[in-house]
């Protein structure tokens, strides 16, 4: 069975207004907008409602009751705005909550209010804490969405509705609160049925046939016999838990604690459905309604709590706890099978996803970035630059084997550097050269090996590389680029250094 | 008497080397990191593992020789099955080449941290990891502090540790060895053109309990093999290690 809280703002642009300046709290005031080239107010505060102002008034005849009545312009679009915040704001009630309208929030409070005691508590408890922040609030909590949308807005004060109570609670309100279109209501008001009670017993076709479809929608859904859903402002995580404070934290071991608690929950819970996690993010609410967020990854699936809360560690010194924070929540927002898997032929990879390696991979990215840890494979380039790929990724394979056929350096100068070089005659290699300031004399050389630009990749010189050794026994890859020409247009290069 | 106090003697040395934090058998290249040849510079006659090892160098051309002939040594102690771990201030290691040194780069991670305390710290947190086989650090200076942490660690959690120390300058570190390796000609017995196999000439400065010397090899057939004559073996320096 499904339980729903309904808050109603009666007063929330004129609300939020005050909060902006403070200097109109508690005096009539109204916002005003030009509708149809007449100035209407479209919010009046609690103030200037007592006077008899009333929304949808012009403003001269506002200012006929009260001259003294402040106007202000209004923006649009403030208060869905508004109202997308507020619901962001109410996930420490329930992880699912909605903007509804313009003037409301919906929250599915379905076994969320046990954790405040009870319904009354929880309820009492959501108004206080929007009344504390500045807003006018009635909230009435009933089985559907329908019913405590009705009670929220046609009860004087906030209630509770127990269970299964619905049909007989919203009996007696006016059809208004059934979320009829103005012309379907005023047309049942002119045939004389002016509470719900005084339709909700007719058969369906009656009505649909007099008055459309919808109403038959709406009485279906006040009552509960077809579902309504609601879009949550926030989209609800598949893994995540929250833990909310009864004093805010500042400190970093009571931050550590409530991270540990969260693991402990999370984990517990994965590893019953045998999953893992590979990223994890953990949002912290300050007090002053601020949110901060730290995030973990790891580089294969896992469970271990010791290892998850190894990475957080490192992370909570960022943390700026400022006047302290009040609800902690700990999300997975990528999870993977982490079943244990059958040993694979290719060896090398069973050892590499081992769990210590894993860990110590997620210890060294967390602390020095992804982009530190990286592995080689080989790439099926001949030119040496590309012949490498990077990966941070351990459960990569290679395509294919290492080049072994000939020598390669193994150092490879990021740059090849140009050099100075003398050769007898073309396609012989260097007699000598000069690199970084000495004159090396050339003993044995190997080559030419020509390596050709890839030509749907870049075009480009091909180059001829000549493995050199120097009269220290010092090992160098030389290259030309291009042919020997009577222009002399070729440039040789030192591309790396041999062991 | 002769054979009944050489005995003893061996016995207590075995017994200082104890002490001293070096276990016999589990902390040796079975295979001596295929230095079998000089294994009698070694401790015991084999290659310490768990332990930290130093290599000294100067310049691209003696980084390019010290770099290939730990790849030698690694390649006999992950011995296809084991992680290596290069941790770098720059990407100028060619893993191409690496399989010419009988190592699968695949099964390599490389870390690269332009700041040298960060690579301090990734070395001992790699070290303090048990399924890591070797790790080769490029790591400039390192106080006597470190060094020992560093140590304690590698014979804490069975991983071997190279450091690759361009210009250093502070030697008065708790290492194990200190190597130097430098290009050496190749020389090549058949007669044919061109470069032969590659050849380095290595120095053992400091190797605790054992003894320094020099050799000329060259890296063949998936081993290290003299190259002239035999091994010239320094006279047994007597240094006090920390």
């Amino acid at each position: 069975m499904k339980r729903f809280v309904s808050i109603w703002f009666p007063y929330l642009l004129t609300d939020w207004y005050a909060l902006h300046d403070p200097s109109v709290r508690d005096t009539p005031f109204v916002l005003k907008a030009n509708i149809r080239n007449r100035v209407t107010i479209t919010a009046a505060s609690l103030a200037a409602v007592q006077k008899g102002i009333y929304t949808g008034m012009a403003l001269a005849d506002a200012r006929a009751i009260f001259p003294a009545l402040q106007a202000f312009d209004q923006r649009s679009g403030v208060a869905e705005k508004l109202l997308k915040k507020i619901a962001a704001w109410c996930i420490r009630f329930s992880p699912v909550a909605s903007a509804d309208g313009t003037d409301g929030i919906i929250i599915d409070a379905t076994g969320c209010s046990h954790l405040w005691g009870n319904d009354r508590l929880y309820v009492t408890d959501i108004v206080n804490k929007l009344k504390a922040k500045g807003y006018h609030a009635k909230a009435a909590m009933a089985d559907t969405i329908g019913a405590a949308w009705a009670m929220a807005r046609f009860r004087n004060k906030s209630c509770i509705i127990h269970a299964g109570k619905h049909n007989d609670a919203i009996a007696y309100l006016p059809v208004e609160s059934l979320r009829l279109e103005s012309d379907t209501v005023q047309r049942l008001h002119k045939l004389g049925l002016h509470r719900v009670a005084d339709i909700i017993n007719m058969p369906a076709r009656t009505l649909s046939r007099r008055f459309g479809k919808h109403i038959v929608q709406r009485l279906k859904q006040a009552a509960g016999t077809i579902e309504e859903y609601i879009e949550p402002v926030v989209p609800v995580p598949q893994y995540h838990e929250r833990l909310t404070c009864l004093d805010p934290i500042v400190r970093i071991e009571g931050i550590e604690i409530a991270v540990q608690q969260l693991l402990e929950r999370v984990c517990n819970r994965l590893v019953k459905e045998g999953k893992g996690i590979r990223q994890l993010l953990l949002k912290c609410w300050i007090v002053d309604g601020k949110e901060q967020t730290v995030s973990i990854g790891t580089s294969a699936a896992t469970t271990s709590i010791k290892h998850l809360m190894g990475l957080f560690t490192l992370k909570i010194s960022t943390i700026m706890p400022g006047l302290g924070i009040e609800l902690f929540m700990l999300e997975a927002t990528v999870v993977e099978d982490a079943q244990p898997k059958q040993e694979v032929i290719w060896k090398t990879t069973a050892v590499l996803s081992d769990v210590n390696i894993t860990e110590l991979v997620d210890r060294l990215q967390s602390r020095f970035g992804n982009i530190a840890v990286k592995r080689y494979l080989p790439a099926q380039h001949h030119l040496p630059e590309r012949s490498v790929k990077i990966t941070s990724s351990l459960q990569e394979k290679p395509e294919i084997d290492w080049y072994t056929n000939t020598l390669r350096p193994i150092i490879l100068l990021p740059q090849p550097v140009q050099v100075e070089v003398t050769a007898p005659i073309p396609d012989y290699p260097p007699m000598m050269f000069r690199y970084n300031g000495s004159l090396h004399k050339v003993i044995k050389a190997d080559g030419p090996e020509r390596i050709e630009q890839e030509w749907w990749i870049r075009d480009g010189r091909h180059r001829d590389y000549y493995a050199v050794e120097d009269e220290t026994g010092a090992r160098y890859w030389l290259f030309r680029s291009g042919h020997y020409d009577a222009e002399k247009t070729y440039r040789w290069f030192v591309h790396g250094l041999f062991a | 008497m002769g054979v009944q106090q050489a005995n003893i003697l061996a016995g207590l040395r075995k017994d200082i080397l104890l002490m001293q934090g070096f276990k016999p058998a589990e902390h040796y290249a079975a295979n001596s990191g295929g230095l079998s040849l000089i294994a009698d510079a070694f401790p015991n006659g084999a290659f310490p593992t768990a332990a930290i090892h130093e290599l000294l160098y100067k310049g691209y051309e003696s980084a390019a020789a010290t770099i290939g002939f730990t790849s030698c040594i690694l390649s006999h102690l992950v011995a296809n099955a084991g992680i290596a771990v290069f941790i770098t201030s720059d990407d100028i290691i060619f893993p191409q080449a690496l399989a010419f040194y009988g190592l699968n780069a695949s099964n390599i991670l490389f870390v690269k941290l332009a700041n040298e305390k960060h690579r301090l710290a990734a070395m001992e947190e790699v070290l303090k990891c048990n399924g890591i086989t070797a790790v080769v650090g490029e790591i400039k200076e390192l106080s006597f502090t470190d060094s020992r942490r560093f140590q304690l660690a590698a014979e804490q959690h069975g991983v071997t540790g190279f450091l690759l120390r361009q210009n250093a300058k502070n030697m008065a570190t708790a290492s194990v060895s200190r190597w130097k390796v430098q290009p050496a000609p190749t020389i090549d017995h058949t007669g044919l053109p061109g470069l032969s196999y590659p050849a380095w000439n290595i120095e053992l400065l400091r190797i605790r309990n054992g003894k320094p010397g020099s050799w000329n090899m060259q890296w063949k057939d998936g081993k290290l093999q003299h190259v002239t004559g035999p091994a010239v073996v320094l006279e047994h320096r007597i240094r006090k290690i920390v």
